[in-house]
């Protein structure tokens, strides 16, 4: 099932399938090591739209809402 | 000079490299964006002698804030680069090694923090990474300075590959090739401290936790800088210093103009180091005796949880509020650099992205966010009328924060951009290096406050002597008097306060104030200007038009919040 970052539950895996956003995102975002095809594992989500904390490779990121929204997980 | 410069991801310890090679003192702590200016040192390597360039972090060379700018423009000038890699997450800090390969300069590969791969499970096969990407590739550890030695033996084999890539697919696609062939990564548990992680990311159990950190920290804080002074600072100045003081003061004879500089006003015909206002009294005392057990206490503690760090997880848990005042949750980092001097608060505003944002979190630290120096002074000052006073002090503060913070948000074109932060996991701070950064600040403290307080107290001495402060506090009666309702002698605070704001808080001492007028005193104190150390910065980050208007905001805030509270603050 294809989920965005928002959507997925604490402690799911996934894999990240697809950016919605412009190529200054998707640069920015692939710069990080946040890119198609890497496994990842959604850690927690703030209150009231806020990050998203994800762990790539066994390392985290925080991720605001909005970013996040535009990266595609597919999830079991 | 041949340059020599150290570039890699940010919070990978190329700063902890740097001090290692060049035996210079940087600040190192467990969070991105540590260093937001370059550093440069020297380092010998057989007969010759390099400059070593210390540039901040950055993931690719096609930068995205401020200090990644810096970053990129550095290499233009650089002769040798060692990319500092963190061994733990080779695959992400590959990408950059490859965009470094392509360009035309001499490049070795520094494995740093190689002692973290054995315990995460990681396997890397370094002579096939060598002959993969075609230079020098050394283990090292910047902490332990493991690894160094060999570093410098081989910068002098440092060869320019031929790379070249036509697109960001390709660049990754080698990444993975190489990944592929040179790691191993075998399945770990679920240590500690990766437990405690996600504790303290997840919204539930995190934000309560971080209250606790904020009380507990403040409480140590708190704790140790009164032990300090009450039986340490202050002891040596009563039974070492006065009766010297004692002495000079009778040698010079009251009255005389080098007794009231150096000594100052005898206060019931005794000196007094809280009010005399003397360059070797009040000027030794408020720095060294009321200041510095504070900064002490509160770098030790902000060290400790830097080089933990817990500093982006706060980022996170901020976050939210944060977008209400304009700003996105990494800005709490200037802010807390802040409370220590607002002047590395100020260059921390470089990981910020836009103007808007910078110009926000610059006018907002600068209004409210006042600098340990100054909390120490008025926790000496007003704590003296009762602990409540200082409370209120500075939840007056923190509601300008948010007010002026909404107003900003609200009026200023544009919207803050998001948050995209790495986490850098948690370590056990280092006692060696928690003392040698500790040292480091204390160094900066000494070094670059106590001669401005010294010269603020002289400046004021002469001030007085020539009477220019009876005539500015005649000029600004109708402002102090008519307008926020303390004594116009309080102009020589506010004059002392665009030098330093400890002594600042500290000249208000003699003036015998009620405690509604030392609370709107101090308060107006902290808003209306930063101190020039700080502006200067500011200057420098934000340019003269933006920086000018910050200050007409801050102004213009303390001329109201000053009315405001001489009108609802009961006597």
């Amino acid at each position: 099932m294809l989920k965005d970052l928002t959507q997925m539950e604490e402690g799911e895996l996934g894999i990240i399938k697809e950016f919605r956003g412009g190529i200054g995102f998707v640069r920015r975002i692939e710069s990080l090591g946040i890119r198609e095809g890497k496994k990842i594992k959604k850690i927690s989500s703030q209150f009231l739209r806020g990050p998203q904390t994800i762990e790539i490779d066994n390392c985290q990121f925080a991720i605001g809402f909005g970013m996040a929204k535009k990266i595609l997980v597919e999830v079991k | 000079m041949k340059k020599i410069l150290l570039m890699g991801n940010p919070n990978v310890g190329k700063s902890a490299i740097f001090s290692r090679l060049t035996g210079a003192r940087v600040v190192i702590s467990n969070y991105p964006g540590t260093t937001v200016e370059f550093t440069q040192g020297k380092m010998k390597v057989g007969e010759e002698i390099f400059m070593v360039i210390d540039a901040p972090g950055t993931y690719t060379l096609e930068p995205t804030s401020k200090a990644e700018e810096i970053a990129v423009e550095m290499l233009k000038g650089g002769d040798t680069v060692i990319n500092v890699v963190d061994a733990t997450n080779l695959e992400r800090n590959l990408y950059l090694t490859l965009q470094l390969l392509e360009r035309e300069i001499p490049i070795v590969v520094a494995l740093n923090m190689w002692d973290d791969t054995k315990h995460r499970g990681i396997e890397i096969d370094i002579s096939r990474l060598e002959e993969m990407l075609g230079v020098p590739v050394v283990p090292t550890c910047g902490l332990t300075g493991e690894g160094i030695k060999k570093l410098i033996s081989r910068v002098s084999e440092a060869k320019i590959p031929k790379f070249k890539f036509s697109s960001d697919k390709e660049r990754w696609e080698t990444v993975g090739k190489i990944i592929s062939s040179v790691q191993k990564i075998t399945h770990r548990h679920h240590s500690f401290l990766d437990n405690l992680e996600d504790f303290s990311i997840k919204p539930l159990t995190g934000i309560p936790l971080s209250f606790g950190v904020i009380y507990v920290t403040f409480w140590i804080i708190r704790f140790l800088s009164e032990g300090l002074i009450r039986y340490l600072f202050d002891p040596i100045f009563q039974n070492f210093w006065l009766p010297l003081m004692n002495k000079l003061s009778i040698f010079l004879k009251e009255g005389n103009f080098l007794h009231t500089v150096l000594i100052g006003n005898l206060v019931e015909g005794k000196i007094s180091f809280g009010s005399s206002l003397g360059v070797l009294t009040t000027a030794l005392y408020v720095p060294l005796a009321m200041v510095l057990p504070y900064i002490l206490s509160f770098y030790l503690l902000l060290g400790l949880w830097e080089d933990f760090g817990y500093l982006p997880r706060l980022a996170v848990l901020v976050d939210n509020l944060m977008h209400r005042i304009g700003l996105h949750g990494y800005a709490i980092v200037s802010f807390i650099l802040g409370l220590g001097c607002n002047v590395p608060g100020a260059l921390a505003i470089r990981l910020l992205e836009g103007r808007r944002e910078k110009f926000i979190a610059a006018t907002l630290m600068a209004i409210a966010v006042p600098c340990m120096a100054q909390i120490a002074m008025i926790i000496g000052l007003v704590g003296k009328r009762g602990g409540e006073y200082v409370v209120l002090i500075f939840a007056i503060l923190f509601l300008l924060l948010i007010i002026k913070g909404l107003i900003l948000n609200k009026f200023l074109k544009g919207t803050s951009p998001e948050l995209l932060l790495e986490i850098p996991p948690y370590r056990i701070p280092q006692t060696k290096a928690v003392v040698k950064k500790l040292w480091m600040r204390i160094f900066i403290f000494i070094h670059e406050a106590v001669p401005l307080v010294l010269l603020g107290i002289f400046f004021i001495n002469l001030l007085y002597a020539f009477k220019i402060i009876e005539f500015l506090a005649k000029l600004f009666s109708p402002l102090l008097i008519g307008l926020w309702g303390v004594p116009k002698e309080t102009i020589s605070a506010l004059l002392v306060g665009f030098l330093r704001k400890d002594v600042a808080v500290g000249m208000l001492a003699p003036l015998n104030l009620t405690t509604k007028e030392l609370v709107i005193s101090s308060t107006v104190l902290a808003v209306y200007f930063p101190c020039i150390a700080t502006f200067f910065v500011l200057v420098r980050e934000l340019g003269i038009k933006d920086t000018l208007k910050a200050t007409l905001i801050m102004l213009s805030t303390a001329l109201f919040l000053g009315t405001i509270l001489n009108f609802f603050l009961p006597n």
